[in-house]
C-alpha cells in the first residue's frame, strides 16, 4: 500500500474529477481541455483546475503538442493534452500483495513447464465465474458482454460496431504480470476468457495480440 | 542510425522427428511467422540454410538442437514481434512441440550495427549466460541491458 495510492483514491472521490478521468480513459489517447469540457458539460476553466489535480496523483499524464500544426512565432502556445498515467497505483485495506505472489507462481509454472496446467485451471476458473453469475448479469449480445468485461477490469472497445465488429480489451488486468511472463499470461488470459464465454451462448474469443492492446479479441460465434 | 543492433538466439529440442505429423501444427506456422517477422518493424537479419527459407536444417548444437538465430534494431521491436504479433499464438503452444528444459535457452547480446553474428559467437553468449547468469554481454527479456556506449568490439 503506497501514501499515493490512498492520494490517488482520494483524488478520484470527487465526482468530476471521476467523469473527467473515466472519459479520458475512454478516450484511449490524447485529450484537450476543451474536448475534457464538452464531454462533462463543465466550464472549461473548472475542468482545467480538476485535470490538473489528476495529473498531481499520478492518475493522468500531461504531454504539450501544437494542436495547429503551426511551427514558429505567432503559432500559438503547444495546447496541453492529458492521458492516462503509465503508473499502477495499488489501493488495498488491509495492505495485500498479490503481485508478488503471481509473480512467483509464474516463475514456478515456468521452471515446471507446466503451462497445460495453468491453461487449463484458467479455463475451468473463467467457466465457474460464468456459472455463479446471476442470470440478469448473463450477457446475450456483444453490447452486453462489453458492460460484464468492464467490470472484469478490461476497459472494451467495440471495432466497428455498426459491421458486428469484435470486442478489443484496452486493458490488461494483468498487465505488470504480462510484460515479465507475456506467454503465460497472456495464454492464462485468453483461456480466462475462454471459460468464461463457454458459459454464455453464441461468444468466441481468439488470439489476436497487437502493440498496446490485451492480446485477445472476442467476437460473435459464426455459429449463430 | 543506431550504433548497435540486438542478436538472439533461441534453441529448442522438438518432442518428435521434424516430419512427423504430431510437429505439422508447428512446421505449418513457419513459413507464414517468418513472413511476419521479416516484415515487422526493426528487423534486419535471420538465419536461413541455403535455398531455404528457414533454418530448421541447421544444427549447429547438437542433432536434436534447433535454432532461431536473428538480429533487430532494439529491444522493444523484437519483444514486440516475440508477444505482440501472431507468433505468441506459437508460443503459447510450445510444449505441444518442444521439450522443457529449466536451462537458459534464449540469449541476446548487441552487436555493432552492419555485423552479422556468428554462430559460433551465438552460442558461447547462450554458454556466457549459463555460466555467469544475465550480464551486458548476455541476458535475456526478463533482465535486459543498454547498448554499449561506445563501440568497444574493436575490428
Amino acid at each position: 500500500m503506497t501514501e499515493q495510492g490512498l492520494d490517488a483514491a482520494g483524488t478520484l472521490a470527487e465526482p468530476l474529477r471521476r467523469r473527467l478521468y473515466q472519459y479520458v480513459v475512454a478516450r484511449g489517447g490524447d485529450v484537450s481541455r476543451a474536448d475534457a469540457a464538452n464531454a462533462v458539460g463543465e466550464r472549461r476553466n473548472l475542468v482545467a483546475f480538476h485535470l490538473d489535480k489528476l495529473v498531481e496523483a499520478g492518475l493522468l499524464d500531461v504531454t504539450r503538442r501544437k494542436v495547429s500544426g503551426r511551427e514558429g512565432p505567432g503559432s500559438g502556445r503547444p495546447a496541453k493534452l492529458y492521458r492516462r498515467a503509465d503508473s499502477q497505483l495499488n489501493v488495498q485495506l488491509p495492505p495485500r500483495d498479490y503481485e508478488t505472489a503471481a509473480r512467483v507462481f509464474a516463475d514456478a509454472v515456468e521452471q515446471a513447464g507446466a503451462d497445460n496446467s495453468l491453461y487449463a485451471a484458467a479455463h475451468n476458473e473463467g467457466a465457474r465465474q460464468a456459472s455463479t453469475m446471476p442470470a440478469e448479469d448473463r450477457p446475450a449480445d456483444l453490447g452486453d458482454l462489453v458492460a460484464l468485461l468492464e467490470r472484469h477490469g478490461y476497459e472494451p472497445a467495440r471495432e466497428d460496431p455498426a459491421a458486428g465488429g469484435p470486442i478489443r480489451l484496452r486493458n490488461c488486468p494483468f498487465h505488470t504480470l504480462a510484460r515479465e511472463f507475456p506467454t503465460l499470461t497472456c495464454g492464462m488470459n485468453l483461456e480466462l476468457l475462454r471459460g468464461l464465454l463457454s458459459g454464455f451462448e453464441g461468444f468466441c474469443a481468439r488470439m489476436e495480440p497487437s502493440p498496446d492492446q490485451c492480446c485477445v479479441a472476442i467476437s460473435k460465434n459464426n455459429k449463430d | 542510425m543506431t550504433e548497435h543492433h540486438l542478436a538472439q538466439l533461441n534453441i529448442a529440442t522438438p518432442r518428435f522427428p521434424m516430419d512427423d505429423p504430431r510437429m505439422a501444427g508447428f512446421t505449418e506456422m513457419l513459413d507464414p511467422i517468418n513472413a511476419l517477422a521479416d516484415a515487422s518493424p526493426g528487423f534486419v537479419w535471420r538465419l536461413r540454410s541455403e535455398g531455404a527459407n528457414d533454418a530448421t536444417a541447421e544444427r549447429p548444437f547438437g542433432p536434436d538442437l534447433l535454432v532461431n538465430f536473428s538480429v533487430w534494431e532494439s529491444v522493444e521491436t523484437l519483444w514486440n514481434f516475440t508477444y505482440r504479433s501472431d507468433h505468441l499464438s506459437l508460443l503459447r503452444e510450445r510444449r505441444e512441440w518442444f521439450q522443457h528444459t529449466t536451462e537458459f535457452y534464449t540469449v541476446m547480446w548487441w552487436v555493432p550495427a552492419g555485423r552479422i553474428p556468428t554462430l559460433d559467437e551465438a552460442g558461447e553468449r547462450l554458454a556466457h549466460l549459463r555460466a555467469h547468469g544475465p550480464t551486458a554481454e548476455a541476458f535475456t527479456f526478463r533482465n535486459t541491458f543498454p547498448p554499449p556506449a561506445r563501440d568497444t568490439t574493436a575490428p
